[in-house]
């Protein structure tokens, strides 16, 4: 699948701020963290921003983006449509969490709190089920995807949540324990979601694809088109398995290993806390940037079947 | 309304006949001609004189090597929207643009909602729907709806433009929700199956298998290989031959 930068840092930004405000919701809720205004606000701001600004991007991949409102009318049935609601919605929470932590940090607060973290999951939720949903793309059609999104979403909003805090003074000790719990949870689901995608095929064959496998073994003759067409731009994009293979160790090492190394870090530092807290926070969003990518390339649509690939 | 609509009696689709097609792709190129001036219109094309022409079609014809040796063959493949019983690309649309008519199972996009997301084309696992760049909007196949309920023409030009212009009879429309119908019966009696039905998307188009070899290609009496004109015993031959090897 051809990975298209504005989805890619639509579903990073988005996932990354809506991780920041579940995450903050939590420990504001648990009382894990401080109640006082301006750590609070900078944090919702922070989540809002990146969340904002995921969905301003995603709107680039729209051939008429001007129309995007309509997106909000079929959440009966699509997983798009019920993000865009949910998305909508999860304002709503969050703005109240921000005002009632602005006012007095009291009981509406952990009320608004919890909203939020519902809200930020259900969203992040949705945003996953539009990639699991599909069923022609083996490599999103499984039950690595959901867990997958959400803890990327968690663990880059942790990171997010722990500069933040840091860089305001306050306490953050609670989110880099979050940041230190979530990554290892993140790197056991990626390696073993890159493990199913490398050992396991579609039940879908260029045979079952013609219907004409019981003749025997199918394979292109010829292209119905010379030239290219939107289908193999879109849906034939083909990532070298050696490059693949670095761009994971990347993801591993860069996105994850070393945010890891450095929120352990910001628990025993003083004076430098907030510097590594943000170098960790940025390195895992290029990580999730990459991750990303991969996704995309390294997901096959059954229509490649009808273009020379004998399986997807 | 992206829902499915309760499946009505009528399903209009196309039996593809593997067998008798013979990969002229007159059908891709009377459906271009035809929907590049109905509803879907323009099927906009980039660069068509350039070094790398392309522009959106809906019906495509792939050819396939099938099987080995004396056991292989061709098979032309001609491929549009199946019309899908349980259209995903139906379902995913944020916006109800993309739609399946109760009336016939035709599926459809409204072009003046869709808001270009492409995300039924990711779910469409035979690549029926195809993106026009110009209009911004995902266009695909209409069977010819704005032909086929015309009562301007002539009944038996009132049928998709694919199937109208194939010269080889290898394309059929009818209604296969009546088991009763021409193309259901066809259908019954020629074994016709479905495209990737491991999917669950229960296509209304189906194919019709090539038939079975009368005779393969070694027992069909022609020599295993060509002998010489010239056997050597005729003398006059021998002669000829002489003569005009000067």
């Amino acid at each position: 699948m051809h990975p298209a930068l504005s989805v890619i840092l639509f579903t990073v930004a988005s996932g990354a701020g809506y991780g920041s405000l579940a995450l903050f919701g939590l420990l504001v809720a648990c009382g894990w963290v401080t109640r006082a205004h301006a750590p609070g606000l900078t944090v919702l701001a922070l989540g809002l921003g990146l969340v904002t600004a995921g969905l301003l991007s995603s709107t680039f991949h729209l051939g008429h983006p001007e129309r995007a409102w309509r997106a909000l009318s079929q959440w009966r049935s699509s997983w798009l449509s019920r993000e865009g609601v949910a998305a909508t919605a999860s304002y709503v929470p969050a703005l109240l969490f921000a005002l009632s932590l602005a006012l007095d940090g009291g009981a509406s607060t952990t009320l608004f709190a919890l909203a939020t973290l519902v809200m930020a999951l259900i969203t992040v939720g949705c945003t996953a089920m539009i990639y699991r949903s599909l069923k022609p793309v083996h490599q999103w059609h499984n039950g690595f995807v959901l867990p997958v999104y959400l803890a990327f979403s968690a663990a880059t909003g942790a990171l997010w949540v722990n500069a933040a805090l840091l860089f305001r003074g306050a306490d953050a000790r609670a989110a880099a324990v979050a940041g230190l719990l979530t990554l290892p949870i993140l790197a056991a689901l990626k390696l073993g979601y890159w493990r199913f995608i490398d050992t396991t095929a579609s039940p879908s064959t260029a045979g079952s694809a013609t219907g004409l496998g019981p003749l025997g073994r199918v394979r292109l003759f010829e292209a119905p088109h010379s030239g290219s067409n939107y289908l193999l731009r879109e849906m034939g994009f083909i990532v070298a398995r050696k490059h693949a293979l670095k761009l994971r160790r990347i993801v591993l090492a860069i996105g994850l290993a070393a945010p890891f190394a450095l929120s352990g870090l910001t628990l025993a530092t003083g004076a430098a806390a907030p510097a590594l807290a943000l170098l960790a926070a940025l390195l895992a969003t290029f990580g999730a940037l990459v991750e990303r990518w991969l996704f995309f390339a390294e997901a096959k649509h059954s229509v490649t079947l009808y273009y020379g690939a004998e399986r997807a | 309304m992206t829902s499915l609509p309760i499946p009505g009696r009528k399903q209009l689709g196309l039996v593809i006949d593997l067998d008798t097609c013979v990969g002229c792709h007159a059908c891709a190129v009377a459906c271009k001609e035809w929907n590049s001036g109905a509803i879907s219109a323009p099927l906009t094309d980039h660069s068509p004189y350039g070094a790398d022409p392309e522009g959106v079609w809906f019906n495509r014809v792939h050819a396939f090597e099938v099987g080995e040796g004396e056991e292989g063959r061709m098979a032309y493949f001609p491929k549009s929207c199946l019309h899908c019983a349980e259209p995903a690309c139906v379902e995913v649309c944020p916006t109800g643009a993309s739609y399946k008519r109760a009336e016939d199972g035709i599926v459809l996009v409204n072009p003046d909602t869709c808001i270009g997301c492409k995300l039924c084309s990711w779910a469409c696992p035979y690549g029926a729907r195809e993106f026009d760049e110009d209009d911004g909007v995902m266009k695909k196949c209409t069977l010819c709806v704005d032909r086929i309920y015309d009562e301007g023409l002539p009944e038996e030009e009132r049928v998709p433009a694919c199937v109208a212009c194939c010269p080889s009879h290898a394309r059929h429309f009818g209604d296969l929700g009546d088991p009763a119908s021409e193309v259901s019966r066809l259908v019954a009696a020629r074994g016709g199956f479905d495209l990737m039905p491991e999917l669950g998307y229960a296509p209304v188009n189906k194919y019709l298998p090539p038939r079975a070899k009368r005779c393969s290609a070694a027992g069909s009496g022609s020599p295993q290989e060509l002998a010489p004109v010239i056997d050597g015993a005729n003398p006059l031959l021998r002669w000829i031959d002489r003569f005009l090897s000067r």
